[in-house]
């Protein structure tokens, strides 16, 4: 790595530049309307709330990758448990759900994080023949007292009014506290996975991101006493007004006609630039913290393990524990991201999480913005966004312009058919090319 | 009697459908542990090679079809194999050259070029959604016979009450995975390119010394690989139905059972497929019947854990393996 990252001087203006271009294309999608653009500032908001989104999301791989060279490979693992938090902080209580079993299996969970705890103790203390039996005498126990307490809980919770809960329900407290407790849920899971597989070979923690990742959001598809599996958790509360209640305002309808636009344009718009506001506030604050974080100390020191793991070492610095450190922030960050996402769909959809989507679509962001720079790295996460959205509309127009030549028939429709996949082809080729030939991103780091 | 019983269900549902996994996933750990062994990254793009591999195998197998042309009782898929691994094999040499040697001669760090193989794992798995007829479907392309035997043959045969049936596709994935074991272990020990192959694995330098080109190695390595994965994707696929997002969730396992075994160690990659779709197999079926013949009575099915989660099995022995012992029970490469 340290050949491609040395730093070369780029112009200062690049980054304004590249930014200046991104409002130049949203500003364009927010007024042409042609085959390209929608002409809809509504669409323009969404993209770029979800831009914003990611833009979080990609600081939080960045941090992983940009700052320690760690391949967070289960993205899309912490960013699910991060959506988990708005279900249970701010959705509604279910009513007889606790009578039902709540502190059942919350005594399980216990029961069960204690049965590991245990066994890791027991393995430390133990030595000699008792060791393995003792180990595996503590792990079938605790399996058992686990399942024992928790099954019948489950199916108690699941059969409580089935139609329309038939999970634990939230606490129903304000859906922004629940964003620094999605944080924290994927924090714990990285300091799971990070103990596990850091300090072995870069590809270990690649793969074990990898099966967290797929396990986290089987958990979700399947427990459906926590987040309803398919059936989604819908109606989650929102920090900003809701649009009917909006075009009930007098206030807001006359602000609203002052502006020439009708009542439901206007509140859509104003919702939007809302969530937009305050993603953005998120955004530059995290985005603040982490180049306070990278110009102190401690940031120097973790450039110094990313480029050279032993000089670091040589020096006394323990370059596992940094690691774990960094992990454990970079998926705090992720999860963050997974909790806004979540928020401003509403609803967690755990159908929805995609690794194609979700962890390579936002590494791609990473790397096509700039890795090590948290400006490009934002910057990254809207452009691709933005045009991984467009995408869907240009890619079969693109089609239609290539095979224009071709005979009207099977192959042509076959073409024109497929052209959604493209996108796929066009993301892995995106990849490889920045990686090949910028290694360093459209925004190098400094 | 009923021990019979119980021992005809066990075989029937957990050793003969795990033994048929198991071969399959050690095709593909075959090719996971050989890339790495040989070119040191972990090959995300592995999984979409084999959808890719097999994609290629369907296409031409309905090409035979519809050509009249077919095996009998063995699925036609066979017969096309070895144009499905000739041509995924071009394409691999194609990525090869284009993307992963840059990356080599640079000698650029692993991670990446796990990154590189990320990028191509997307573009296969674009390439193969766009192929014709294939998809996002579900394909079934396994024709000729269904069963060596079957549970009412076996029944009628035996008098038990449980049944035990052979379908052809597990049969062929057992007889197809001995013989490609073979003659890779014939290959690796006997063969002048096998030993090259080994000695650029122990030690590049010493091997460069000693007149090996690497190129060539690498360009064997990769043609291997190949084989075995679209060998491996198209038993399973038979044995299954192919589904392209299904060879994504396959890399876990694969990984998995190569990890277990010692990553670069081809004889562990086999053992750890095994490992891993034995543990996953036993783990997620429910043992009730079983009990119930050996003269229990539980209450519950007896199921560990449910099939959504059996990917959550190669997981946990991945990190039992990484935190006992990195290197793998068959001492692979360093940590």
């Amino acid at each position: 790595m340290s050949n491609t990252r040395q730093a070369d001087a780029t112009s200062p203006w690049r980054a304004p530049i590249m930014f200046l271009i991104l409002a130049a294309l949203f500003f364009a999608e927010g007024t042409f309307r042609n085959a390209m653009f929608s002409g809809s500032w509504n669409t323009a908001l969404s993209i770029l709330n979800m831009g914003l989104i990611s833009a979080v999301m990609a600081l939080g791989v960045n941090m992983q990758w940009g700052y320690a060279g760690l391949f967070n490979a289960g993205v899309v693992g912490f960013l699910a448990l991060g959506g988990l938090a708005p279900v249970l902080i701010s959705s509604a209580p279910v009513e007889g759900a606790w009578a039902a079993g709540i502190p059942r299996v919350a005594l399980a969970l216990v029961v069960g994080l204690g049965t590991l705890a245990l066994s890791a103790q027991v393995w430390r203390r133990l030595s000699g023949i008792v060791r393995v039996p003792a180990l595996i005498g503590t792990l079938v126990l605790g399996f058992v007292l686990y399942r024992y307490l928790f099954d019948p809980a489950v199916i108690a919770i699941e059969a409580n009014n089935a139609a329309s809960a038939g999970n634990i329900g939230g606490l129903g407290w304000p859906v922004l506290l629940s964003w620094p407790v999605g944080a924290l849920f994927a924090a714990a899971a990285a300091w799971g996975i990070g103990k596990v597989a850091l300090g072995l070979r870069s590809d270990y923690l690649a793969i074990a991101t990898l099966g967290i990742g797929e396990i986290i959001v089987a958990v979700m598809r399947n427990e459906e006493w926590l987040s309803r599996g398919v059936k989604n958790v819908s109606g989650l509360p929102r920090p900003v007004p809701y649009e009917l209640d909006l075009q009930g305002d007098t206030g807001f309808v006359a602000k609203a006609a002052e502006w020439g636009m009708d009542p439901a344009t206007a509140s859509a718009i104003w919702v939007k630039l809302l969530y937009a506001g305050l993603f953005s506030f998120v955004l530059l604050l995290l985005i603040l913290l982490a180049e306070l974080a990278l110009k102190s100390p401690w940031g120097r020191m973790m450039r110094a393990i990313r480029d050279n793991e032993t000089a670091a070492e040589a020096m006394g610095k323990n370059v596992t524990r940094r690691h774990l450190q960094i992990f454990i922030i970079g998926s705090a960050v992720i999860g963050l991201g997974g909790a806004m996402m979540a928020t401003l769909d509403g609803l967690l959809s755990p159908n929805s999480f995609n690794p194609l989507r979700y962890t390579f679509l936002i590494w791609v962001m990473v790397i096509v913005g700039g890795s090590g720079n948290n400006w490009g790295a934002a910057l990254g996460a809207i452009l691709i966004w933005f045009l991984w959205i467009k995408a869907e509309v240009w890619g079969p127009e693109f089609m239609r312009l290539i095979t224009a030549p071709l005979p009207e028939g099977g192959l042509r429709e076959h073409l024109l058919g497929s052209a959604p996949h493209m996108r796929f082809i066009a993301l892995g080729v995106v990849l490889l090319l920045v990686l090949r030939f910028a290694p360093r991103g459209l925004v190098p780091e400094k | 009697m009923d021990i019979l019983n119980a021992i005809v269900l066990l075989l029937n549902f957990v050793v003969v459908p795990a033994a048929a996994y198991g071969a399959q996933l050690a095709l593909g750990a075959l090719g996971v542990t050989l890339i790495y062994g040989i070119l040191r990254f972990s090959n995300f793009a592995h999984g979409d090679t084999m959808a890719f591999g097999t994609a290629m195998v369907i296409l031409v197998t309905w090409g035979l079809q519809a050509m009249g042309i077919s095996l009998g009782p063995l699925p036609t898929a066979l017969l096309a194999l070895p144009f499905g691994i000739a041509l995924t094999s071009i394409f691999v040499l194609g990525t090869d050259r284009v993307v992963y040697r840059f990356y080599r001669k640079k000698r650029s760090e692993p991670i990446i070029l796990v990154m590189a193989s990320v990028g191509v794992m997307f573009v296969m798995n674009g390439l193969t959604r766009m192929l014709p007829g294939i998809g996002v479907n579900e394909v079934r392309f396994d024709d000729g016979a269904r069963f060596l035997f079957s549970v009412q043959e076996f029944k009628a045969w035996t008098g038990l009450t449980e049944g035990l049936s052979l379908r052809v596709s597990q049969a062929l994935t057992l007889i197809v995975t001995a013989l490609c074991c073979w003659a890779l272990f014939r290959f690796l020990n006997r063969s002048r390119e096998g030993k090259a192959m080994r000695a650029y694995s122990d030690n590049e330098d010493l091997a460069l010394l000693s007149g090996i080109d690497p190129e060539r190695v690498v360009r064997l390595t990769w043609i291997i690989a190949t084989a075995l994965a679209v060998t491996a994707g198209t038993l399973y696929g038979l044995d299954k139905s192919f589904k392209a997002f299904n060879y994504f969730q396959i890399l876990l396992p694969i990984f998995a059972a190569a990890i277990v075994g010692g990553l670069g160690n081809p004889l562990g990659a086999v053992a750890g497929g095994f490992i891993v779709a034995f543990s996953e197999v036993a783990i997620t079926y429910p043992w009730k019947k079983v009990a119930n013949y050996l003269g229990f009575e539980p209450d519950g099915l007896l199921q560990l854990l449910s099939t959504e989660y059996k990917f959550a099995v190669s997981f946990v022995i991945l990190i039992v393996v990484l935190l006992f012992r990195p290197t793998g029970l068959f001492r692979g490469k360093s940590v």
